[in-house]
């Protein structure tokens, strides 16, 4: 019988360690870790913690590509631990750090909160002047699978902040609000149930925001989902000139279907539950630059 | 009291550290350089010729203006000038949503707007080297 069993290797892990008690910056810390194919660099870390080096922090959850928590730049390229495979990026030596543009918490665990502070301000979801409709719906909104496909698949995105630490001109311009919460608001716009591109704009248009960008592609390269964010802000981009010079097509967000069987809630549905949390009041720093953003209720 | 963070900011590396990265972060690096290089060059100029002012023809004669490391200096400036307005015109033409394609479903292995946009980046280098040469062939005959 044949031995199926595969062939393992030593890659030696090259991993970005920082104990904010301990040490006032970062250094690398190596390990010889037996890799075999298929082996994931998550795979790799675990093998680490469990048989070299108990005390080495990352963040991970889903192990699947799916909860995007497991960014780090690896061999200087930002990806998910969890789906990339050590063998495809790595012969002999594989460099391990935290994702850059994000401050480092410990080892390899960013601090994505200013991510998701730009995330807030882009305010990522339907907006409509019958607010009502959307915390208490009184039937479906309707929405062709044309419509749809403008904005599918901006929906993938896992918030992983890859794409933010591959972006050159956020590595110099910490108040620009990077691919990701661009891509949110690209996707809310681009929705025909939403009305709230001019409330977006007041962000997305200003000297922080889609203009900064010149396409230099990299979120889109390193992307583990496919969303293309460098799409997303140069579509962005467009809507927003479109709007400056009064050149965009006008349209009202979409009406509910109507005729019989549908436009109505089904019964039996379940009431949303309580709000379990407050809605979080928005840094200074970053309102500073926004007037026009206000909080809304998530 | 809040944990220590480090800040981990790449800095002006995020511009050059293409690496082997794709070609159109090095168009966006050249795109930076090439405006700073402009921009500094308007500077002097503005000095240069409000000396005129004060009376001072620094052009003249034949000092440092006229030598041949100057004149190469002012045909970099054009090459700067060159790529600066042509990448600018595709930016510009990307930017209106010109040839990225539409948003599709990601399905792997995923494809991106900037595979779609190639041909047009690579229309534009070729017109900006066509400049570049035309430049070069103006500046020897002189």
């Amino acid at each position: 019988m044949q031995n199926t069993r595969p062939e393992q290797r030593t890659i030696r892990f090259h991993v970005s360690r920082f104990h904010p008690e301990n040490e006032r910056g970062p250094y690398v810390q190596s390990y010889e870790v037996p890799v075999h194919e298929g082996m994931t660099v998550l795979d790799g870390l675990h093998s680490i913690k469990d048989n070299l080096d108990s005390t080495l922090v990352w963040r991970s959850s889903c192990r699947m590509g799916v909860c995007g928590s497991c960014g780090m730049l690896l061999n200087g390229r930002p990806g998910l631990a969890c789906t990339t495979q050590i063998l495809k990026i790595a012969k002999t030596d594989l460099s391990v750090g935290p994702l850059p543009n994000f401050a480092i918490i410990r080892d390899l665990v960013p601090d994505l909160s200013s991510m998701f502070d730009k995330h807030r301000l882009v305010h990522p979801y339907v907006i409509r002047a019958d607010e009502a409709e959307i915390h208490d719906p009184s039937g479906e909104f309707y929405q062709s699978a044309e419509e749809l496909e403008h904005y599918l698949q901006f929906t993938y995105c896992i918030k992983c902040g890859c794409c933010m630490a591959a972006c050159p001109t956020l590595a110099t311009d910490a108040r620009y609000l990077g691919p990701m919460p661009l891509t949110a608001a690209e996707r809310y716009n681009a929705d025909t149930r939403d009305g709230g591109q001019r409330e977006r704009a007041q962000v997305t248009g200003s000297s922080r925001g889609a203009i900064r960008c010149h396409y230099a592609g990299e979120c889109s390269r390193v992307c583990p989902k496919g969303v293309d964010p460098a799409k997303a802000v140069q579509l962005l981009k467009r809507r927003l000139v479109l709007d400056y010079l009064h050149l965009a097509r006008k349209s009202e967000p979409c009406k509910k279907l109507k005729g019989e069987g549908s436009g109505s809630v089904m019964p039996k549905i379940a009431t949303a539950p309580a709000h379990t949390v407050e809605a979080r009041k928005e840094p200074e720093n970053l309102l500073q630059h926004s007037s026009s953003a206000t909080i809304h209720r998530p | 009291m809040a944990a220590a963070r480090h800040e981990n900011r790449i800095g002006l590396w995020g511009w050059i550290g293409g690496g082997r990265w794709g070609i159109e972060r090095y168009a966006y690096s050249l795109h930076r350089l090439t405006g700073l290089a402009v921009l500094l060059y308007f500077l002097l100029h503005i000095v240069v010729t409000s000396l005129r002012a004060k009376g001072i023809y620094l052009w003249t004669g034949s000092g440092f203006f006229h030598k041949p490391i100057f004149r190469f200096g002012e045909y970099l400036v054009f090459a700067a000038f060159a790529y600066h307005a042509c990448n600018g015109i595709r930016l510009v033409l990307v930017e209106l949503g010109v040839a990225i394609g539409k948003p599709i479903e990601p399905v792997f292995p995923y494809k991106t707007s900037l595979r779609v946009q190639r041909p047009l980046l690579i229309a534009v280098m070729i017109v900006a080297l066509l400049l570049l040469a035309a430049g070069g062939y103006s500046g020897l005959t002189q």
